[in-house]
């Protein structure tokens, strides 16, 4: 075993860049993923299940294979290399961008499921009940609807947040390793074990083991309570 | 029905479940028109009809106002309707208080615009004996409690037609009781008209004026409540052990001592149990056809108290049953009795026979007609 030293500081980056993809990736999928997750509760269109399996793809699709068509799409020839033409880069692949797009992808149906499910469980009834007294649909989906559903909305954030976490074979595919912009937490641990830097991979991974149990354990704890107040 | 009272025209068209719906009414805009019918016979759907919550091809006023005129492709969307709806459960909030529940739709009432004036919040909590719970979570609330402040608010949200689908069918006998008193209370001091969906012909009876009668998505009838009940060939629909008619009479005097209220039917008394109202104050019983005998002699030594003086209008044997219905004349009103045909028979009853009623006084209903 090489003796490097502990280098404290480099464990601080991707550290700080996985809270940063993990905050921005929950922020835009609560804002893209509530109105798919309303659409899916709502609709009775018959096809909105075959919609409701691509948003849950990722749950067993190998993330390696999800990475290789998000490379794929990314890249120079893909839309992401279009899109990311638009200020002079040649491809959206290994930028945060890039890790950002992928993980909205690959945390999506933890988010959505959740608050479809809480948008299903309260029924058309108090919509109704909404309507009735005067409040258009975009009142009662804000006074009424986002607020019956909070549970769900918890639920989706936290399980999206630490699903963001913990990727690993998406980044590895269309994130790569460079550091401060897109090695995060799980590549780095990877990365530390493969260059037998063994104290380091100690800390990230036991750091993260804590964080696991901490967001189950709180997880539990919230649906429990939320149980108690409803009876 | 006064040619100056607003009235609600509806009709509608279309399927619903297993059969089609086809029905057309008019209703004052003033007490009480319940839809009555057995369960499953459309009447829910023509209130989510006028609310707007579901959409079969029709056309719908309330007074000068048009909400749905299929020619014109007109269909006002339910938050821009003027009524209140008390479903049949509650349906209060979950994530807010009492008050706050009370609020949503006073926040968003249109805002009294001259006809209709502003609901009182005071008035309406103190008249639902709701101001002790106002800071609760509706999850602590009793059943009829929760109907209670469903009501309430549907109050507060300023309608021009107050729409109740069953609204006491999930409580039980006695909190309905309760409820019902409550419901008597506010339409004399509210004066909104409403419209109540029942299948339950005592409540009809107690509450409304109008009755509109609906079998399988039909009306087969139309009328006062008084008149609906007094027609035979409606029997399958306002149902046998149930059927009876409304009589009015007005407050004679009180006897303390047998704690008895003697009323004055059209020269001839009754006797019921003490009723709370005063002294030539007109209140309204409902006289079950069940609870009707027919004597061809005045009867003596009898413990019945009400024994009225009348003329058989109508005889009608239900063929392959003991039973037979009458309606007798008792001079400015009608009873009906259910009586056996073998007593038919040794009774000679027949059209124009004079009779004497027989009726218990403790079955009599009351509703003041405040």
């Amino acid at each position: 075993m090489p003796d490097q030293g502990l280098d404290l500081a480099g464990l601080w980056s991707p550290i700080r860049l996985t809270l940063e993809l993990a905050t921005v990736t929950t922020v835009v999928l609560l804002i893209i993923g509530t109105p798919i997750a309303w659409w899916l509760a709502r609709s009775k269109a018959k096809w909105k299940e075959a919609v409701a399996a691509v948003v849950a793809l990722p749950l067993v699709l190998p993330p390696t294979v999800l990475g290789f068509y998000l490379l794929v799409a990314m890249g120079p020839d893909g839309p992401g290399g279009w899109i990311a033409g638009l200020w002079g880069e040649r491809s959206l692949a290994f930028t945060f961008q890039g890790l950002v797009i992928g993980s909205v992808f690959y945390s999506m149906p933890f988010v959505v499921q959740p608050i479809r499910n809480a948008f299903e469980a309260f029924g058309d009834r108090p919509l109704e009940v909404a309507a009735t007294l005067h409040a258009s649909p975009w009142d009662a989906f804000w006074s009424v609807a986002v607020p019956l559903a909070r549970p769900g909305f918890l639920t989706g954030a936290v399980l999206g947040f630490a699903h963001t976490v913990g990727e690993f074979g998406v980044v590895l595919m269309i994130g790569g390793n460079i550091p401060g912009e897109t090695k995060v937490l799980s590549v780095a641990v990877y990365d530390y074990v493969e260059t037998l830097r063994w104290a380091e991979a100690h800390i990230l991974a036991g750091g993260l083991l804590v964080f696991a149990f901490v967001v189950i354990l709180s997880m539990m704890l919230l649906e429990k309570r939320i149980g108690r107040a409803a009876r | 029905m006064n040619a100056d009272t607003p009235v609600l025209d509806a009709a509608f068209k279309g399927p619903v479940g297993s059969f089609n719906l086809d029905v057309a009414f008019k209703a004052p805009l003033k007490g009480v028109t319940a839809l009555f019918g057995a369960s499953g016979c459309g009447k829910t759907t023509i209130l989510r009809c006028i609310a707007g919550l579901h959409r079969l091809p029709g056309r719908l006023a309330l007074g000068d106002r048009t909400w749905q005129d299929d020619g014109e492709n007109l269909f006002r969307p339910p938050h821009k309707r003027r009524v209140g709806y008390v479903f049949q459960e509650p349906s209060l909030f979950a994530h807010l208080t009492v008050r706050r529940n009370l609020e949503f739709g006073a926040r968003r009432a249109p805002g009294g615009n001259g006809t209709v004036p502003a609901v009182d919040f005071d008035q309406v909590v103190d008249l639902l004996g709701i101001t002790h719970l106002l800071d609760r979570a509706p999850a602590k609330l009793s059943g009829g409690e929760r109907q209670r402040v469903a009501v309430g608010r549907a109050l507060l949200s300023e309608p021009r037609l107050l729409l109740m689908d069953e609204p006491l069918s999930a409580l039980d006998r006695s909190t309905k009781d309760e409820i019902l008193a409550y419901f008597e209370v506010l339409q004399r001091e509210m004066n909104i008209p409403i419209l109540y969906v029942s299948h339950d012909i005592s409540e009809v009876t107690r509450l409304a004026d109008r009755l509109v009668v609906l079998s399988r998505g039909g009306k087969v009838a139309e009328g006062s409540v008084g008149e609906v009940l007094e027609r035979l060939d409606l029997q399958p629909m306002t149902g046998r052990f149930e059927a009876g008619v409304m009589l009015t009479a007005t407050v004679k005097a009180h006897d303390d001592a047998f704690n008895l209220t003697f009323l004055d039917h059209h020269g001839q008394t009754l006797t019921i149990p003490a009723v709370d109202a005063a002294v030539g104050e007109t209140i309204r019983l409902r006289v079950r056809a069940r609870d009707v005998s027919l004597a061809t002699q005045p009867p003596t030594s009898i413990s019945i108290r009400n024994i009225l003086k009348g003329t058989v209008i109508e005889v009608r044997e239900e063929p392959d049953t003991a039973f037979a219905e009458t309606l007798i004349d008792i001079g400015g009103g009608r009873l009906r009795a259910r009586v056996t045909r073998h007593a038919v028979a040794d009774l000679k009853l027949t059209a124009g026979m004079p009779v004497h009623a027989l009726i218990k006084s403790i079955t009599f209903d009351r509703r003041s007609l405040g």
